[in-house]
């Protein structure tokens, strides 16, 4: 990126003051590692997986956990660890995806009613209250409904629910930066709108945005287990651990491991990218570090 | 005050009108008709079928007239259930929803703000390390993995609760309840524990202190009465998050209230009862949201005077 040396020293030292508060935070780094290992476990699936996807033993049905199948079977005779490590490879996909539309949509929309402000930033701003109002988890029902359950619609209505928060996140931002005075001196130097977003008001976003995202990952992941949970979400070949928690939940009394392993899974990552926000927040956003 | 009720109701106005109008639109653009994907009928009945839903009129005919049933309330018969309207459904869902939702709720404050206050007392000491800690675990563990467990522990293992129906059997209540409120417990004692945290440390606190007044007196009536607005703040949207918790409970645990009536229709693409259904949630969502507007107004003398100066 071709940025001014002396603003992106002050990037620089932003980002290693962040990094340096972030390490000393035990559970955010925590965090960050689970999270890593889990990128990397999902990215090597298809090579690392004990078993392949497709593998069934209908002869061997359920079993508990043994040396050949750490996580025990289901009642295919499938095993487990290989199931969940599919199905987290479509919820991290999700997750990610999901949580990228949100993204786009919600920068786009909070950084051009920040900026144009007036009448303009008004009406936008009262779309984005009027959304809120409304009763979401109903309409992401009422789509999957009507366009049929497929995992694309998944990603676009969840990221569509998710982006408002972001908007009004980018917005304030971007209207407490436009009033400082190195805006004001880019703009007496002749550039264009353009190059003022993308040089002064993109970076200096960036902060508060990578919390918001972080903590949105997790809650995109619960809202597709919900929706996998109803039957409504990630649709059979497909696995997610939404619905492995499901056919858990219909065996549980028989074969509780079934059920326990997707849900110490499921639970342990929302909490790891739970912690990493908060760590995040603390560590980039100094006003917010206060609770 | 009454400006303040009156402008926010008319506000609901449009917000209304257009999840009407976009619901009605999403689902007569759904691919295929509500019937079909029933036995082929003759064409005769099909055509009877469809003139008795108005499905042979023009979109705009059919919106219209949907839209002046809505107004006086009535939102019209079932597709899949024959012979019974949406609003009986939605009769006989919502006292069972809104008792589930009642408990929760109880649950959730008391565990909640019980929590909050506790941890805020002492920050960063292991009284706030430990509750703090079960909160977060709290909002990890969703209601679709807290249910099944606490069926598994209480209901199957130890045998102490029962684990499905509603008002038939003594304490079928309790699990469901629980279930329900867990998530927003942890909700609220973190808000709870942030909103104390900012009061305790205010000047009037410190007067009421200098004043000699106990403790105790200090944090249940000056510190509790700023300390939970954020709380009271969060219950608008906690109660459109129950709405969507109690799909999930009430599909658990078998109970016959809305949020299953919701799911079950979805499944059977039972249109009109998805269509209804959806109105009248997000017309108790805006009402609970101005509820709980008009409460943190009531307890906030500041807000109250912004909102006196702003109109």
């Amino acid at each position: 990126m071709q940025m001014p040396s002396q603003s992106s020293e002050q990037h620089s030292s932003l980002w290693l003051d962040a990094w340096i508060k972030l390490r000393k935070n035990r559970m955010a780094l925590f965090g960050f590692t689970v999270l890593l290992v889990l990128c990397v476990v999902s990215l090597l699936t298809p090579w690392i997986a004990p078993y392949s996807y497709e593998t069934q033993d209908l002869m061997l049905g359920a079993t508990p956990p043994s040396a050949a199948h750490w996580l025990g079977t289901d009642i295919f005779g499938r095993d487990m660890l290989t199931r969940i490590m599919y199905g987290g490879r479509v919820s991290l996909m999700v997750g990610f995806i999901a949580t990228a539309v949100a993204l786009v949509i919600g920068i786009l929309w909070g950084s051009i009613a920040g900026f144009v402000g007036g009448r303009v930033d008004a009406v936008m701003m009262r779309i984005v209250d009027i959304m809120y109002a409304l009763p979401f988890m109903i309409f992401i029902v009422l789509l999957m409904v009507v366009f049929g359950r497929n995992i694309l619609l998944l990603f676009v209505a969840i990221g569509a629910v998710e982006w408002l928060t972001m908007a009004r996140i980018v917005r304030s931002q971007v209207m407490a930066l436009r009033k400082q005075e190195f805006v004001e001196a880019a703009y007496s130097m002749g550039l264009s709108r353009w190059a003022i977003i993308r040089r002064h008001i993109i970076p200096n976003t960036l902060g508060p945005v990578i919390v918001y995202t972080t903590l949105t990952i997790p809650s995109v992941m619960l809202l597709e287990a919900f929706l996998s949970f109803l039957g409504l979400g990630i649709q059979p070949p497909q696995s997610s651990w939404g619905l492995l928690i499901n056919y858990g939940v219909e065996t549980m009394e028989e074969y509780p491991w079934l059920l326990i392993f997707p849900g110490i899974t499921l639970s342990l990552t929302l909490f790891a990218l739970n912690f990493l926000g908060d760590g995040l927040r603390d560590a980039l956003d100094p006003r917010a570090s206060k609770d | 005050m009454l400006r303040f009720i009156v402008s926010r109701l008319l506000q609901a106005i449009p917000v209304l009108l257009v999840v009407i109008s976009v619901t009605f639109l999403l689902i007569h653009s759904a691919p295929g008709g509500p019937f079909s994907d029933e036995k082929a009928v003759p064409p005769e009945v099909a055509r009877a079928l469809e003139a008795q839903y108005k499905l042979d009129q023009p979109l705009w005919q059919q919106y219209v007239s949907y839209l002046g049933d809505v107004v006086r309330g009535d939102f019209g018969p079932s597709f899949k259930y024959s012979g019974r309207t949406v609003n009986e459904l939605i009769a006989a869902g919502l006292p069972v929803t809104a008792e589930l939702a009642l408990y929760a709720m109880l649950v959730a404050l008391f565990i909640g703000i019980s929590a909050g206050v506790f941890a805020a007392i002492r920050p960063n000491s292991l009284q706030d390390y430990i509750p703090m800690s079960a909160a977060m675990l709290g909002i990890c563990m969703p209601s679709f993995l807290l249910g099944p467990i606490l069926i598994l522990i209480f209901g199957i293992q130890l045998e102490w609760l029962p684990i499905s129906g509603w008002g038939d059997i003594p304490g079928d209540k309790i699990l469901p309840a629980i279930t329900l409120g867990a998530g927003y417990a942890a909700y609220i004692a973190r808000l709870s524990r942030g909103g104390m945290l900012e009061v305790l440390s205010q000047d009037y606190i410190r007067t009421a202190r200098a004043k000699g007044l106990s403790e105790r007196l200090i944090i249940l009536k000056h510190g509790l009465r700023g300390g939970l607005i954020p709380v009271i703040a969060f219950l608008g949207p906690a109660f459109a998050g129950l709405l969507g918790g109690s799909f999930v409970v009430e599909t658990i645990f078998q109970i016959p209230g809305l949020g299953r009536f919701y799911v079950t229709s979805a499944f059977n693409r039972d249109y009109t009862m998805i269509l209804g259904m959806t109105i009248f949630f997000a017309g108790l969502i805006i009402v609970f949201n101005l509820l709980s507007d008009l409460l943190a107004l009531w307890l906030n003398p500041k807000l109250r005077q912004q909102t006196r100066g702003g109109n």
